[in-house]
């Protein structure tokens, strides 16, 4: 059972398993949207006592911080007792494109060249970590809602309004990729 | 212990999107160049099992484990905060290669770079909170 587990799943399984989770929600009474976290903890580090945006019970939140805490614990779960040690299947095209931008594929989930440990301290990686960040959390709150909220939860109670995010959440992953990634890399 | 169950949901979640590689920088940039059908065959079941799947909620009323009915909100009707907003996250989300959830999913993983994402997202979602009455919506 464990070794079914810990291959990669098949995207229909994996596509499934998602709308499980948003459904279990659902039925504890919940919306399945992990961006509004990134909120509510500005709110618990105090936040609302200067911008007005962050003032409100956190508390009525805290069901997510939870669910929160339960992914990083997945996190743990997957790279040790559900660890896989083979390498990734990415597509070939793919692996070529990167080797043309100077980032060799290694077979992980992500790049050592920009998320390993000995890389962690170039400036380039830093500035890419953190800006990359700053616009995930600023868009993400702008458009209320990031692939858990609208692409998921939005698009399956068929919101035009989080049609209209997801097609801006790939306008603006087409120009990264493709404008600026070799103007970065 | 009542938040148990979201502790578990969410262990579920984290295995599922290590599982799924969708926490994958790779797999992302992939997607972005439109080289694999696997991220849109993740979502695209998703949303088709989920919208069925509110679809049945909906016309069978059904009800929450405390016995309240499910009820769904509908989103702000605007586009531009969704087009505007969206675009600035899907800028950060192909460099980082990671959405919100992901990006802790790495951290247990041990990508602990990944910290220094989510510090900045704090940030952009505090800046957010600052300039929002200043932004168009």
């Amino acid at each position: 059972m464990l070794d079914i587990l810990r291959q990669p799943w098949h995207w229909y399984i994996s596509g499934l398993a998602i709308a499980f989770i948003m459904v279990l929600l659902l039925f504890y009474g919940k919306s399945f949207g992990f961006s509004s976290n990134l909120r509510t903890i500005c709110t618990i580090a105090g936040a609302g006592k200067r911008v007005k945006f962050f003032d409100f019970d956190w508390r009525t939140q805290k069901w997510n911080l939870l669910f929160l805490i339960g992914s990083v614990l997945g996190g743990v779960i997957s790279a040790t007792l559900l660890k896989n040690d083979e390498p990734l299947k990415l597509s070939e095209a793919t692996i070529l494109d990167l080797q043309n931008l100077g980032i060799t594929f290694d077979g992980d989930l992500n790049p050592s060249q920009i998320f390993g440990l000995a890389e962690f301290y170039s400036l380039k990686n830093l500035l890419i970590l953190i800006v990359g960040g700053v616009l995930v959390g600023f868009g993400t709150r702008y458009a209320g809602g990031c692939t858990s909220g609208h692409a998921i939860s939005g698009l399956s109670n068929l919101q035009i309004p989080s049609l209209v995010a997801v097609i801006g959440f790939f306008a603006g992953g087409l120009i990264m990729t493709h404008l600026l990634f070799p103007l970065i890399f | 212990m009542k938040g148990l169950k979201f502790i578990l949901a969410g262990i579920f979640f984290g295995i599922i999107m290590v599982k799924s590689e969708a926490v994958s920088w790779y797999r992302i940039q992939e997607m972005f160049r439109f080289q694999s059908f696997h991220m849109y065959g993740i979502i695209g079941t998703a949303v088709i099992v989920g919208a069925t799947s509110v679809y049945l909620i909906k016309k069978f009323r059904l009800k929450d484990v405390q016995g309240l009915p499910i009820t769904f909100k509908d989103k702000e009707k605007s586009w531009k905060k969704y087009l505007i907003g969206g675009s600035i996250f899907g800028l950060g989300w192909a460099l980082t290669g990671a959405c919100p959830g992901p990006m802790f999913v790495n951290i247990g993983y041990g990508y602990l770079p990944m910290i220094l994402v989510v510090l900045g997202a704090l940030a952009g979602t505090y800046l957010y909170g600052l300039v929002r009455d200043k932004l168009p919506h």
